[in-house]
Formats: C-alpha cells, sequence, structure tokens
C-alpha cells in the first residue's frame, strides 16, 4: 500500500469541498472495499476523506411512505431497522445474504452501491484488465468466467456488480441523493450505473467528488409482495452466482404490479423490464413467468463457461414469481 | 485440563485440551508473533510471469525508500546448499520456474513500509512461453519411477483387459479432482534470529526437527548451531510438512541485515509456495460377475508436478488394498508442468484415489442391483490383494455394518431421483475410507523431577490434533500417574529426532517413543535416589520400527452423507454425514472425534467447493485467496456424527494407535457424490459438484 | 495536490485501557493491536475480510479489524479476545469451546469466539439473518441453522465448525 494522507472533515461541504480538490482523494466510509482494494494496489489514493464521522447515517420515513436511508448507515443498520424489515424487507433479506456479520457492521450503504467487481483479473494488477487500466484487455473474456456476466456486457468487459442491496434497490425504484458544490440532486437507480460500453471504467454517474448522502426508497405499491433469492457456490459468506429480486401485486387474479431485478448477470443490477411487460395484466402462472423470463433472457450472450446462468436465472425468477404468487411451480 | 469422564487409564478418557486456555484467550503464541527486539518485516515478492528469467531487481530504488533495510534477490542472496529439496533453493538462480515464484525479500524496519517496498519494486523478466495445459493426453506425460512417498508406481496381477472382456457388468468411467489448496488457517511464517553463529526460529511447521535438518543442509551449519520451536502451528494438513520459503528466506534475511526478521506469507502467496494436492484424472475399470463379485480393477491415475521438484501423487496405491479381485493393475502418469510443485495435502493418494475408487464401487453395485454395502462386504478380501500380506486388523465390515445401523441405511430406497422436500431432492451416500497406518522412528525423553513430577519432551508438533494432551495421556499411562502430575514438552527441535506431525504417523511414532522413554525411566529410578536435575532416560524407537514384521496396516471407515439437491438452481446441500471408523486404540475421544469431524468436513468442503483455478493465458491462479478459492462455512456443515468400532492392534506398535489425522477425509466425497446420484439420477465425476455442474448435466425440467 | 502528513496520532480504548499511538496511516487495526501493542490473540488469517480470524469487537460490534485503518478507529472502544476474560474469569464462550471442543489448531478460535459473542448480543436484540424465515418477526430463536448462518463469517480449516455450534448454543442456553 502506498502512503496517504488522511483527514477527518467537519461536514459534508467540507468533506466534498475537499475531495472536489484533489484528484487523488477518495471517500472512506467503512472501508471494506476500499481497504480492500488499497492493499491490492488497485485503489491508490493519495488522500483519504474519512466521512464515517459525518451524521449520514439516519433511516427515515419519508413523508410519502417512502424511506431515506443515509449513505453511511451500515448494511446492518439497514438490515435491522424495524421501518425496514417491516415496511421494506426485499432490502433486509437481500443485505443479509451479502458477505458476514463482520463486514456488514462496518459496510455502509453509499459504499455497498460504489463497490467493485470481484472479478479475479480486476483485483490482481499483475493481470491486464480493461476497468482497471483502459486499454489493457480483458482477460476474463477467454479466461475465467464462470462468474461472469450474460447481459448488458460488452466485447471490453464482462464483469459482474457483486452487490445483493443495489439488485433489491433497483427492484423498489430507489434514487440515490448525491452532494456536489453545485448543491444536492438525485437520480434514480437505473441512471446511476452506467452500461458498460467501451468505458468499463466509468461505472457509475457521478463526477470525482460527488457525495452520495442517502438513498431513497419510495413506498412499494398496496399490497406488494416481495422476496429476494441469492443462489451461491458456498451456502453463506459468498457472492451471488445469480440473484432476484422481486415485488409483485396480484389483485383478482391477474398481476397488477410487478418488478424483477436479477443480480450476478451484469455490470449493474439488471432491471427486467422486458419480463415485466410481458407479465402486466396476465393472470400468475409457472407458465407464464416461464414465458416472461426467456423474453428477457433471450438478450443473454453467455461466455463459453456461463452458459448456466441461463436456466438459473430463468428457473429462479419463475421459483420466486410461484412463490410470491401462490401458484405451483 | 479438565477430565469430563472418568477411565480406569488415561487413554481413553475424554480430556480437554492442555492448551486449551491460552488458545481461547490468545495468549497461544504462533510463529509470526513474537516480538524481539530490532525485529525487521520481510516481505516476499513473486514472480508475475509463467516462465523465464529475472533480467533486473530495481533494487537501488527500494533502498532510498523509507525504512527498507535490504532487499535480498538471486544476485546478492547468501549461497545455499541443496538439502534434497529443490523448492527451498530460493533466490539461488535468476530462472522463474512458474508464476508466484520467489523473486526476491524486501526486509524494512515496519510491515508498511516493506510491504509498499515489495509492491514498489520492479522486477523485469525474460519471459519464455509457459505450459500449465494439465491433460491426460499430454505429450509429456511419462511413467515416474515411483509415488509419493516410495510406492511402486504401476502394479500388475493377472489380466485386466481378459477379466474385463469376460465380465459380466463393466464399469467404466473416468472421474476428476481440481488443483486443491491447504489454506492452513495460519499463513506460514517465521521469526529468525542469529545469535552469533547460532540460529533460532520461530516457525510454523509440522515438524520442528525436520525443518531443523534442512536449514542445516542449507546454511552448511552443524547440530547445535540451529533450533526451531514451534509450540502453537495454525494448522498444516501437509504444507507445513517440511520446510517452506519462509524459513529460508527469514534465516537468509537476519543474517544478513543482522536483526531479527520475521517473515509471513499473505494468503495469495500460500497458493503458489507451499503445495497443494496435484489435480487427477483418473480412468477407472472396474469388472464384475452379475453378483457383483469384482473380477478385474484397473485404475489409472494422471496428476501433475512441477519443473523444480518431482512430487507424484500416489492416486492410484488405494486401489491395491481395499477389494479383492482376480485381476488388478494399478498405474501412475505425471506430467511436469510450469506450475508451482505439488505437495501433501491430507490424505494425498487415498483422497483423490477414492473419489475414483468408491465413487466406481457405487456405480458398479447400481449396474449390478446390488446393495452398495453389501456388494463392498461381498468383495473383502482376505489378505491385501496386491501384496498377499496379511492385515494387522482390517475392520471395514464392521465399520460398515455399524454405520449402516446408525445412519438407518436398510430403510433406503435405491433407485435414485424419487425423494423431495420442496424444491429439493433427497438421496443418501455411502462410501468406504482407509489410510495406511504406518511408524517411524522417534526419540524422546523422560524425566523424574525431583518434586516428584514428570517432564516429557518430544519434538512432536500439535497442528490442533490434540498430540499434546494425547500424550499426556500416554506418559501418564506409562509412568501410572495423574496426567496431571506429567508435563510434555513439544515443538523444540532441541527434543531431538522424531517423526513429523504427517502421514496419520505422528501419535503412532511418538506414542512409542515416549512409552519406551517412561517405561525405562521407571526402572532407573526405582535403582536411585533423584538428583537435583532429575533422572532422564531417553529412548530411541529406530532399532524397534526396524524390526517390525511385514503385515499391511491400515486404518478402516464407513462414510454415509445425506443431501439435498436443487437441480434448478444446482445448489447442492449436505444434510447430514455418519462416519463410523476403526483406528486401533483411540487415546483421546474428545479431541480424535473432533479431527475425525475436522477430516470428513474438509472432505465435503472438497466434494462441493473447493478449485484452484488456473488461468491458462498467465499461468496463475485466478481466485488465490479465501473469497475466490472457497472453503466450507459454518453454514455448509450440518450434523456430523462420528463414532469408532473397537479394534486391538498389537502389530501397529506398542500403544495400538492408528493415526486419524486423514482417515477422515478419505472416501467423504465420493459418499457425497454418490449421494447426488441416489437424489438426483445424475453421476457428478467431477469435483467440486459446483452448481452449474449440476444444472448443466441435469435435464432440464419442463417448467412451462 | 496537497502534501498531506503520512502519519497521526490516534486514542483507542482498547480492553478498557487508553492508548495512545502514533501511526502510518496504511496501519490496520488489527496491525496495531499484533505489532504495536502486543495484542496478538487476533490472527490474520487472510488480511482481506475474507476469513474471520482478526474479528474484534468495536463500540460492542464485530467487525473484522484487517480492513479497518487504525487512524480511522479515533475515540473508539476496541475488545479483542484478550479481553473478554475479566480477572482471571474465562467467558462464558470461551468456556463453552473448551468444554465443547470447539477448536483445534487454534488459529481461528480468537476471531470465532468474538464473532460468537456478537452473535449472542445480536439475537438477543432480535436481528434477523438469512435464514429467519421472517425478518420482520421481533424474537430469534437461535437454533443450530442460525447459529451457523451468523457465525459463517468465520472460517476454520480444521473443521472445528460442528463442535463450535455446539459451543455457542451451550453458550446460548447458558445466558451468556
Amino acid at each position: 500500500m502506498k502512503e496517504f494522507g488522511y483527514v477527518r472533515p467537519a461536514d459534508a461541504a467540507e468533506a466534498v469541498a475537499t475531495t472536489y480538490a484533489d484528484a487523488n482523494a477518495r471517500y472512506l466510509g467503512g472501508g471494506t472495499n476500499l481497504v480492500d482494494l488499497m492493499k491490492l494496489g488497485v485503489e491508490t489514493p493519495s488522500l483519504l476523506v474519512d466521512i464515517a464521522g459525518l451524521p449520514l447515517g439516519q433511516i427515515e420515513a419519508t413523508d410519502d411512505a417512502g424511506l431515506r436511508i443515509g449513505a453511511l448507515a451500515s448494511n446492518t443498520d439497514i438490515a435491522v431497522d424495524r421501518l425496514v424489515r417491516d415496511g421494506f424487507p426485499l432490502l433486509s433479506e437481500a443485505l443479509l445474504s451479502g458477505a458476514s456479520g463482520q463486514l456488514r457492521n462496518t459496510a455502509t450503504a453509499g459504499g455497498n452501491l460504489l463497490q467493485r467487481t470481484r472479478c479475479g483479473y480486476f483485483t490482481d494488477i499483475s493481470k491486464p484488465c480493461n476497468k482497471r487500466q483502459p486499454g489493457a484487455g480483458c482477460a476474463a473474456k477467454e479466461g475465467e468466467h464462470r462468474n461472469h456476466a450474460i447481459l448488458g456486457a460488452s466485447t471490453h468487459c464482462v464483469a459482474t456488480h457483486p452487490s445483493d442491496f443495489a439488485v433489491a434497490l433497483a427492484a423498489l425504484d430507489a434514487r440515490v441523493e448525491v452532494e456536489s458544490p453545485a448543491g444536492t440532486r438525485t437520480l434514480a437507480l437505473s441512471d446511476f450505473y452506467l452500461p458498460v460500453g467501451d468505458t468499463p471504467q466509468h461505472e457509475v454517474a457521478l463526477e470525482h467528488g460527488e457525495l452520495i448522502t442517502a438513498i431513497l426508497v419510495p413506498a412499494p405499491p398496496d399490497a406488494a409482495r416481495s422476496r429476494y433469492r441469492k443462489v451461491r457456490e458456498r451456502a453463506s459468506y459468498a457472492f451471488a452466482i445469480g440473484s432476484v429480486a422481486a415485488v409483485v401485486v396480484v389483485d383478482d387474479g391477474t398481476i397488477r404490479d410487478v418488478r424483477i431485478a436479477i443480480g450476478a448477470v451484469a455490470s449493474m443490477p439488471w432491471r427486467a423490464r422486458l419480463a415485466e411487460a410481458a407479465l402486466s395484466d396476465v393472470a400468475p402462472s409457472a407458465a407464464s413467468f416461464a414465458a416472461a423470463a426467456d423474453l428477457e433472457l433471450a438478450h443473454a450472450r453467455p461466455l463459453r463457461d456461463n452458459t448456466y446462468k441461463i436456466p438459473l436465472v430463468r428457473d429462479l425468477i419463475v421459483a420466486t414469481l410461484c412463490e410470491l404468487t401462490g401458484v405451483p411451480t | 485440563m479438565t477430565v469430563i469422564e472418568k477411565a480406569e487409564q488415561q487413554v481413553g478418557t475424554s480430556t480437554t485440551r492442555i492448551e486449551a486456555v491460552d488458545k481461547v484467550t490468545g495468549a497461544a503464541r504462533y510463529a509470526g508473533e513474537y516480538p524481539l527486539d530490532e525485529l525487521a518485516h520481510g516481505v516476499v515478492v513473486t514472480s508475475t510471469i509463467g516462465r523465464g528469467r529475472v533480467a533486473s531487481v530495481g533494487a537501488d530504488e527500494i533502498l532510498a525508500m523509507p525504512g527498507v533495510i535490504a532487499v535480498l534477490h538471486h544476485g546478492n542472496a547468501p549461497r545455499l546448499h541443496d538439502p534434497g529439496d529443490a523448492t527451498l533453493l530460493l533466490l539461488q538462480a535468476d530462472t522463474v520456474p512458474h508464476q508466484g515464484a520467489v523473486v526476491a525479500l524486501v526486509v524494512a524496519s515496519s510491515l508498511e513500509q516493506a510491504r509498499a517496498a515489495a509492491e514498489a519494486l520492479v522486477v523485469t523478466y525474460d519471459e519464455e512461453p509457459h505450459d500449465v495445459g494439465f491433460t491426460a493426453d499430454h505429450p509429456k506425460m511419462y511413467v515416474p519411477d515411483h509415488v509419493n512417498p516410495a510406492f511402486d508406481t504401476e502394479t500388475v496381477i493377472g489380466d485386466v483387459d481378459a477379466a474385463t472382456q469376460a465380465a459380466e457388468v463393466v464399469v467404466d468411467a473416468t472421474y476428476t479432482t481440481p488443483t486443491q489448496q491447504n489454506n492452513a488457517m495460519e499463513p506460514h511464517a517465521t521469526t529468525a534470529t542469529w545469535h552469533g553463529d547460532h540460529l533460532t526460529v520461530f516457525d510454523s511447521n509440522q515438524g520442528a526437527a525436520s525443518v531443523k535438518q534442512s536449514i542445516v543442509k542449507l546454511f552448511g551449519l552443524d547440530q547445535d548451531q540451529v533450533r526451531v520451536l514451534s509450540e502453537h502451528v495454525g494448522g498444516g494438513f501437509g504444507s507445513k510438512g517440511t520446510a517452506r520459503a519462509p524459513v529460508v528466506l527469514a534465516s537468509m534475511a537476519a543474517r544478513t541485515t543482522e536483526r531479527p526478521v520475521r517473515v509471513a506469507l499473505s494468503r495469495q502467496q500460500m497458493f503458489s509456495l507451499v503445495g497443494y494436492r496435484t489435480p487427477t484424472i483418473q480412468q477407472m475399470r472396474l469388472a464384475a460377475g452379475r453378483d457383483g463379485t469384482i473380477t478385474a480393477i484397473d485404475h489409472l491415475a494422471y496428476s501433475q508436478t512441477s519443473t523444480v521438484l518431482e512430487f507424484a501423487e500416489q492416486t492410484a496405491v488405494i486401489s491395491r488394498m481395499m477389494y479383492a479381485t482376480e485381476t488388478l493393475r494399478s498405474r501412475h502418469r505425471l506430467v511436469a508442468l510450469d506450475v508451482p510443485t505439488p505437495r501433501w495435502m491430507r490424505a494425498p493418494g487415498e483422497a483423490p484415489g477414492s473419489f475414483a475408487l468408491e465413487s466406481a464401487i457405487d456405480e458398479l453395485a447400481e449396474a449390478c442391483g446390488v446393495d452398495p454395502i453389501e456388494l463392498r462386504i461381498r468383495n473383502e478380501p482376505t489378505t491385501e490383494p496386491e501384496s498377499g500380506l496379511a492385515f494387522s486388523s482390517r475392520s471395514l465390515v464392521a465399520c460398515l455394518r455399524e454405520g449402516a445401523q446408525r445412519f438407518g441405511w436398510h430403510d433406503r430406497d435405491p433407485r435414485p431421483g424419487i425423494r423431495q422436500d420442496g424444491r429439493w431432492l433427497l438421496g443418501t451416500g455411502v462410501a468406504a475410507a482407509t489410510y495406511p497406518a504406518r511408524t517411524a522412528p522417534s526419540t524422546a525423553a523422560a524425566t523424574a523431577e525431583p518434586d516428584g513430577r514428570f517432564t516429557v519432551r518430544v519434538t512432536a508438533s500439535d497442528i490442533g490434533t490434540g498430540a499434546r494432551t494425547a500424550l499426556t495421556l500416554v506418559a501418564a499411562d506409562a509412568l501410572g500417574v495423574a496426567p496431571g502430575q506429567v508435563t510434555v514438552l513439544i515443538g523444540d527441535s532441541e527434543f531431538g529426532q522424531a517423526m513429523i506431525a504427517g502421514g496419520s504417523m505422528g501419535m503412532s511414532s511418538w506414542t512409542w517413543a515416549v512409552t519406551d522413554a517412561c517405561h525405562e525411566l521407571l526402572v532407573e529410578r526405582a535403582q536411585r535416589e533423584i538428583p537435583a536435575d532429575g533422572i532422564t532416560v531417553t529412548a530411541d524407537t529406530a532399532a524397534k520400527v526396524k524390526a517390525m514384521s511385514r503385515l499391511s496396516r491400515h486404518s478402516f471407515g464407513a462414510q454415509f452423507a445425506e443431501v439435498a439437491v436443487d437441480v434448478r438452481t444446482g445448489e447442492v446441500r449436505v444434510r447430514r454425514m455418519l462416519g463410523i471408523f476403526a483406528a486401533g486404540r483411540i487415546v483421546n475421544p474428545l479431541t480424535a472425534r473432533s479431527q475425525l469431524i475436522g477430516g470428513m468436513t474438509m472432505g465435503l468442503s472438497a466434494a462441493l467447493l473447493e478449485e484452484a483455478i488456473m488461468d491458462s493465458a498467465s499461468g496463475d491462479y485466478v481466485n488465490h485467496d479465501l473469497a475466490g478459492y472457497h472453503v466450507a462455512a459454518h453454514a455448509d456443515v450440518p450434523s456430523i456424527e462420528v463414532g469408532w468400532v473397537d479394534e486391538v492392534d498389537h502389530e501397529v506398535n506398542p500403544a495400538g494407535v492408528k493415526g486419524i489425522g486423514e482417515l477422515g477425509i478419505v472416501g467423504a466425497p465420493a459418499a457425497i457424490a454418490n449421494a447426488v446420484w441416489h437424489a438426483t439420477g445424475v453421476r457428478q465425476r467431477d469435483l467440486p459438484i459446483r452448481p452449474d455442474r449440476v444444472i448443466d448435466t441435469h435435464p432440464r425440467p419442463n417448467t412451462a | 495536490m496537497a502534501d498531506h502528513a503520512q502519519r497521526s496520532t490516534v486514542e483507542l480504548k482498547v480492553n478498557g485501557d487508553d492508548q495512545v499511538l502514533y501511526l502510518d496511516h496504511r496501519t490496520t487495526l488489527l496491525d496495531a493491536l499484533r505489532e504495536h501493542l502486543d495484542l496478538t490473540g487476533s490472527k490474520k488469517g487472510c488480511d482481506h475480510g475474507q476469513c474471520g480470524a482478526c474479528t474484534v469487537l468495536v463500540d460492542g460490534r464485530r467487525a473484522n479489524a484487517c480492513l479497518l485503518l487504525a487512524v480511522a478507529q479515533q475515540g473508539r472502544e476496541i475488545t479483542t479476545i484478550e479481553g473478554l476474560s475479566t480477572g482471571g474469569e474465562l467467558h462464558p464462550v470461551q468456556q463453552a469451546f473448551i468444554d465443547h471442543d470447539g477448536f483445534q489448531c487454534g488459529y481461528c478460535t480468537p476471531g470465532q469466539i468474538c464473532s460468537a459473542v456478537a452473535v449472542l448480543d445480536e439475537a438477543e436484540r432480535g436481528w434477523p439473518s438469512a435464514v429467519t424465515a421472517d425478518v420482520a418477526a421481533a424474537d430469534v430463536r437461535l437454533d443450530a441453522a442460525e447459529i451457523r448462518e451468523r457465525m459463517s463469517g468465520n472460517l476454520c480449516r480444521c473443521g472445528a465448525y460442528v463442535n463450535i455450534v455446539t459451543a455457542v448454543s451451550a453458550a446460548a442456553k447458558g445466558g451468556a
């Protein structure tokens, strides 16, 4: 690890000003991903701006029955929060399925969204990686890519986003609140993550120094049922090889509202809008779920060793929606 | 130490670990935890090419960095003498045999400085093409002279081909096991300090006496110039069986810098520097009559080694002694690739070999329509099939029967793919286990202290086995006193030559020497008063071990597993396991049970999770950490029960002890794979049984 | 780019004792404990948050000390394995690990025990886990499946899991 400076700003404005002024400065929140990447030499900041002490950890109900999650709330804080467990259990389920008790205590909401891929070529600086070093090439395309992307990938990068939380947030139409010297803005999670294209190094729609201050989650529709399901090789303490966050409202035998996000399939949490559209106002059945999933996955472009993700994700979508709508698989 | 159950004698009494309080309070110090004055930190720099030569090492720039004391590399490191292990001849030449090989050691005052300097060190290479592709048809595949440790590479009895052609039932299948990494929790570490010409090292190993001999040879020292101390060792599973890079590098750097130096490997470095279990490809052919009577066993095992040192896993050796057969052929093939050197990992040979043999036996049982336990019993040999030697004891059938009864095997419907619990398909499987019960020469010293207490010194190693506690029970019985009267000191090369904690030979070898020393001490003490410095008697079992009769000596066991498989997500979860073992006299039931469960747990881990993935383009392992290389976590491991059958075997050693460090892993992956077949109807012949493999091999259920 | 200091003073309360350390910013809490305070009970199994051997309690909550920069822990209370036993009396979880042989080589043990102490506290607070059927339920019954899931951030290579779960279960029942 290279030497670096360390400052503890008094407030968010000072944090933002300090970071804007130094292109090599990084925010330090929980640090579970950043410190790891610094040890690996992937991140080499000259200055850490420690924001952990800023008052950005509140989890509050909003006036419109939504949720405002402070960016520095830990994964544990959110997962065990009474508001979240009662009104947004999808978020608790997703968070609790990730990492370990120790890491969840330390890792923050904002950091969770910003965490980097665990692609083994990205985390090893002796290997070529376009995300880490644009133009260097992608070793995963022809190398080890069993847990890489099947959707939305480009020839430049096939890495997946590792977050469970972000998948649940995507299904809930969450927004991200960010602060810059120009003030505060919010953007939809779907706009927060950038398509890979030929710039895999640019992962999120933030400029350097912009600080995530909160995540805003609108109230789920009335009578919505939700579930996060995650498949991984190890039974716990492992990243997903496929996951689904689903929110569904069934009324009078018809699907009135459905949101499906899938994880471990793309560089971002993947909102399955084609599947959702196909399920709008239809009767829930395993067959309709399968047809909808197939529609979404028709766009999958698997690599040599990850074709299994297509049936995995398809069946996961079907099983989760069957469970939520009470129809047999 | 708390005695939980009272027994007439100490051996056989469940006894908590002597070092327990130290381990649960953090007081137990491991090799990298000795705070010496002026301690400097050495950080290893490893190669980033698959093969070639070091062209330059940018040491000058690094020496200018804060805190940096030295940069050792092939151009300036002290010269070493070959100790008979070329992997230890570090920084002696510019050759780079594989990715992750040692190319330099950076020494600095603080850990942070040393790490930063090691990361900043620029090493340039003349790169050559590497070959890391392990395949059965590799053109450089060859027949090694022998396989580990000294078995014949090939054995042939009768004509397996003719027997197979004439057979009513034939199973012919190929099984593969991947590269598995020992991944002991404590990364290999050494703290080395020279006092004049005398070297003291605190080192993490499975045998301080063995490491001392390597150091003596490497540095050309006299026996009295080296002391190796290893009081607590954080696991090894074979990877600390002999000296490894840290002890060489720390000793070298401490001499060069004239300061104590600590070298601890990073987790990532362990993937290329401490050994691992070779991947195997195993072609297994079994022939039998319709009733399951085996007429041919043909086991051909391929494995890899490095270009540095030949290590030939004895994968097919298990087939030479397990089942009665008219014809038998067992063969090994090896290829030297540009990879790190494979070494021992828990039950080398038997662990991968039993996956193929015990899976094939299950397939044979299926093909014959015979219960797999019954099939094994029908093929129980009276003498060792390959050698014709008598068994010193063989309780496999008793283990299978006892296990079947306890597991509830008799209610089992043999048909696959018919039991369901929600989204899960359920199945059960069985496999047999075995491991050689060998003994090696050791020495031990017993002292009668003037205060009436006793001290026993033996260069044993407690890598988590409970050896310290077990030896205390053995010594107490030999001396006829309570265990509280005896202090057993281990992990110090000053105590003399002794077997390592390896090959399941530690306890059998040490107990013999300890018992002899204690018995002789009692004779001595009866003859005279105890002087102020006590009476010390030393025993050496070399002559007795050499005089042992020729017999087939093995432990045995029966492994049972119940699994749940979701064929849509590919998830496999083990719901319960039972292991019934026969391993002679069990010295400490409490720790023996733990050790056997531990082996089964590692077997579960191997069955479902473990695999170091080689990247052919770079020649490196891509998943070289504990996030990428999955070992079983708490959530993967269900209730595991262990029992043993009574077994008295006076032919293994006077104490009747058979080692149990490795037995527990043998057969466990096969039992799980067989259970997966029983659950799903699909054979999984490649480890680990990953979700993608389950999904890819399963006929797609029609969800629509 | 401004020129920043590379070292800072940090005040910690470790096992009840105030400590003032002048540290390289790169020093992790784990290295501060092991190298500067000679508290070597917290282990370094991976140094990347992937094994749990370094688990300590930070302001009462478990965390991987290897991923925490010491300088960022200013003013926090740290409890390590050395601080769990008081006045020579073992913590009930420590005693349960001995009684049920919840360890072999001992290297993951301090992390397992610190984690288990926190698990009991988390369950007491009614915090759900990934295997809790209903995350909204008020209470948690700490059965074997719950213990296994909650302890999964602590790897053990000797395979002591079965006995660790028994030990944690016993400590939970003993009101630890």
